[in-house]
């Protein structure tokens, strides 16, 4: 079982990435759970969801405390959150920045999916859309395929943006 | 059709099948999901139902039982609060013998405020005459709807039934979901003693000790037949759509010497526990308790027996427990965990089997 | 038509109800259902009409009856309603609450059904306290009234339910009394007759609980009438105009001595509680006269 943790902050739509990414993951004929932890629905705080990805029936409700994979939706989370806690030695951290982050023992990737997702004019109020663009990084890392992902996404979403914005993060992340 | 969903949306999707005349609702989470998702299939013209958007949950059970009376099928949802607001209606539906089905998302009783996973709403209902289902996982929660409709309105039945379903850690968790051509598996609803002006009667009149003695007996009979209904309903569902249903679910039980029993996802994470007590020689099983009324009838003879309880009655002990030393004089270990969602995994559930002590009650996490 | 001979000889309430000698709520229940007729069924909460009915296995009603818990009747119609509106029926749903289950405990659901727009007649019969309990004190018991819980007199005033229902914009809304039968058939047949919520407001003087004697009912309804007391309106798509009765007393209302004095209920009442309701009254009349004249 691989298990993935994501952080964001309220609104950004990290517990939407958790659902694109099991969706993706289910297209690709895995069993996949997505899971948000909830705390009082307060826009802008740290929050946290759980992905897990199987080849068998996932029986586990409970938080995910030893992560293959941590997700950092938002950078400046990690100013107060210890993203890190409880990742597998040699786990992968995959954050959302235009420049690379060093994590000692851990594979590093990052890409801004920020930018990506302005460059294409793609927010909401104001706040631009970062998990749709995230499915094209974690299908260059290797998690779903790409077609899964791009599947995913016209799934939750209507406006063909969500693609583009997906296929230039996939594009511009270097492994 | 195979897709993925969250546990509050399979419901709905169960509802739109089913196609209930009146939707009467009012939010609380975690359950808001379900009636949004309602109200949206209504917007769209996907389902020709009525939605009611009530100003309280007690109102919310009062349109049921009125548009039910009028002889239509209704649906609601709630949670928690607003189950507990709902429980004079409660009783009001079940005496009234009207099938209306709900689904109540479990979640803990404030103060304080807390919105997560626990059984204390529902199994505060217990005694209201309402059928109460169970389930594990996403997949189950649609099953367990779509079922409930033809449970509730059998004429051997005609009591109405609530499906219950964890508060965000089933609610809201994204799984897999294989929806079916339901068919006539819900016949059309015609409920006998629906309103007629043409053949006026009184409807809960006044009534002397000796009829309302005789109907509260009615009440008993009907949940006793529901055992056999429920049984046939699930077995048909077995044969219709290949998904296998019971009033236990039960893992790795046959030559279990000590079974741990608990309900809804922690059911599930037990049987984590069980392969981990199996593969250090503990031979462990799960019985994930399904139906809670009417209460089934339980095989543990001979058994050490665990109970996880996540619900507590206070000054008495764990619900669950308390029922299956009643029902079958078996003693128990009873554990108190999960209250307001605590986290409680497989390890966890593991541990509580490696120290029981049978007979005794233990608040997991509560050391002093 | 312009007399009692235009209403229907069928009777709905048959005469076998458990009512008490004088009930003049029992009087509206049976020109209420001869205004609407047997294509209607009747909600009612916790009141005397869960009295009047009979005990099971019997009724003395000859429409369908739906009792109710206490504060749910309006939500309870409202579903009902919109069942019977899916299936294509246009049956008449008609709640029949005591003034307890609408201006206290039934409050809430009122005024969601009347916000929800429920196609439905919500009528309060207000005999101004909890009548089938023995009279307790209720929101809509008058300034001075005794009543079982409020053994001294009542100290605060009626709370103006027509106010509230009025702030939810109903299509049609009415008071009635029991003096005047067919004013009040002929407010029912009107209500009847448009789509969405609608409210009548009787006035159903009580002998057991106001303390007179059971053959003056008509009489104290007509009092309250004629002294202001209580004012014969309608209300359609807001604007309001005064029931034949009550323009005359309106011109030239009676003091209120007469009606207050006719009753037990008042006999602790000193004169100048007795003086309060009056200046209550000429109040409420200027407020309705400069409603009806556009002035407000």
């Amino acid at each position: 079982m691989y298990e993935i943790r994501i952080h964001s902050r309220g609104g950004q739509g990290g517990v939407t990435a958790a659902r694109l990414l099991a969706l993706a993951a289910f297209r690709d004929g895995k069993y996949a759970t997505a899971c948000p932890f909830y705390g009082a629905e307060r826009r802008g705080a740290p929050v946290v969801s759980f992905v897990r990805i199987d080849d068998a029936p996932i029986k586990v409700y409970s938080q995910i405390r030893g992560p293959d994979m941590v997700v950092v939706l938002d950078a400046s989370v990690m100013d107060t959150v210890d993203v890190l806690q409880g990742l597998k030695p040699g786990g992968t951290v995959f954050v959302n920045s235009e420049k690379p982050h060093a994590f000692p023992g851990f594979a590093a990737y990052n890409v801004d999916l920020t930018g990506i997702a302005l460059a294409e004019n793609l927010a909401i109020a104001g706040t631009p859309i970062v998990n749709t663009p995230f499915l094209g990084a974690a299908a260059k890392i290797g998690l779903v395929s790409f077609e899964s992902a791009k599947q995913a996404i016209r799934e939750m979403f209507q406006d063909e943006r969500n693609v583009k914005v997906a296929e230039a993060a996939y594009r511009e992340m270097i492994l | 059709m195979l897709t993925i969903s969250t546990g509050n949306k399979a419901v709905a999707a169960a509802v739109k099948q089913a196609k209930p005349a009146v939707v009467a609702a009012y939010p609380i989470t975690p359950q808001t999901e379900i009636i949004e998702q309602i109200a949206n299939y209504v917007a769209a013209k996907e389902i020709e139902t009525e939605y009611i958007p009530v100003e309280s949950e007690h109102s919310a059970m009062a349109a049921c039982i009125g548009a039910a009376v009028a002889g239509v099928r209704t649906f609601t949802a709630t949670s928690s609060h607003g189950l507990l607001y709902m429980h004079e209606m409660l009783h009001w539906a079940a005496g009234a013998r009207l099938p209306i089905v709900m689904a109540n998302v479990n979640r803990s009783l404030g103060p304080g405020w807390n919105i997560w996973a626990e059984h204390t709403d529902a199994f505060s209902q217990r005694d209201t005459g309402w059928l109460q289902v169970f389930v594990g996982t996403v997949q189950e929660a649609y099953d367990a709807t779509l079922m409930a409709f033809r449970i509730a309105e059998d004429e051997r039945v005609i009591l109405p039934t609530m499906v219950n379903l964890d508060g965000f850690s089933l609610s809201h968790i994204m799984q897999s979901l294989e929806t079916v051509e339901v068919g006539d598996f819900i016949p059309p609803h015609h409920l006998t003693h629906a309103i007629d002006v043409d053949n006026p009667m009184g409807y809960g009149p006044m009534t002397g000790p000796k009829d309302y003695y005789r109907f509260r007996w009615d009440i008993e009979r009907s949940m006793r037949d529901a055992k056999t209904v429920i049984a046939e309903t699930e077995a048909e569902f077995a044969s219709r759509f290949g998904r296998k249903y019971g009033p236990t679910e039960d893992y790795r039980c046959e030559d279990a010497e000590v079974v741990v029993v608990s309900m809804g996802t922690l059911g599930r994470e037990a049987e984590v526990a069980v392969d981990i007590l199996r593969n250090e020689g503990v031979k462990a099983g799960s019985m994930r308790l399904r139906w809670f009324r009417p209460f089934p009838d339980l095989d543990l003879k001979g058994r050490e027996v665990v109970v996880v309880d996540r619900d507590y009655s206070f000054g008495f002990g764990g619900v669950v427990a308390a029922s299956i030393r009643a029902k079958t004089g078996i003693e128990c270990y009873n554990v108190i965990a999960g209250l307001g969602g605590q986290e409680v995994t497989y390890d966890d559930i593991a541990e509580f089997v490696r120290t029981r002590r049978i007979g005794e009650e233990h608040w997991f996490g509560v050391s002093e | 038509m312009s007399s009692i001979s235009e209403i229907p000889k069928e009777e709905y309430l048959k005469p076998c109800t458990a009512a008490c000698a004088g009930c003049s709520s029992s009087l509206c229940l049976r020109y209420v259902l001869k205004a609407a007729g047997p294509d209607t069924v009747l909600v009612i909460p916790a009141c005397c009409t869960s009295v009047i009915q009979g005990m099971y296995p019997n009724t003395s009603f000859n429409v369908p009856v739906y009792n109710i818990a206490f504060a749910a009747a309006a939500a309870c119609a409202s579903g009902m309603s919109k069942a019977f509106r899916s299936e294509g029926k246009q049956t008449n749903v008609i709640v029949y609450a005591g003034d307890g289950g609408t201006v206290d405990i039934g409050i809430q659901s009122l005024s969601g059904a009347f916000e929800r727009g429920t196609d439905f007649l919500y009528i309060c019969y207000d005999n101004e306290a909890y009548g089938n309990t023995g009279m307790q004190r209720s929101g809509a018991t008058p300034l001075g009234a005794l009543t079982t819980t409020t053994p001294v007199g009542k100290s605060e005033f009626k709370k103006d339910l027509d106010l509230i229902v009025a702030a939810h914009n109903p299509p049609y809304m009415a008071t009635a009394s029991s003096a005047y039968p067919l004013d009040l058939y002929r407010k029912v047949k009107k209500a009847l007759s448009i789509r969405g919520p609608k409210f009548i407001h009787i006035m159903a003087p009580c002998p057991p609980g106001w303390r007179y004697d059971s053959e003056k009912t008509i009489e104290i309804g007509k009092l309250a009438v004629k002294t202001g007391m209580w004012v014969l309106w309608e209300r359609e798509y807001g604007t309001l105009s005064v029931s034949g009765p009550s323009k005359t007393a309106m011109k030239k209302p009676q003091p209120i001595d007469e009606y207050i004095g006719a009753q037990g209920r008042f006999k602790t009442a000193t004169p100048a509680i007795v003086a309060e309701l009056q200046q209550a009254v000429e109040r409420n009349i200027d407020r309705i006269r400069k409603e009806e004249e556009g002035i407000c």
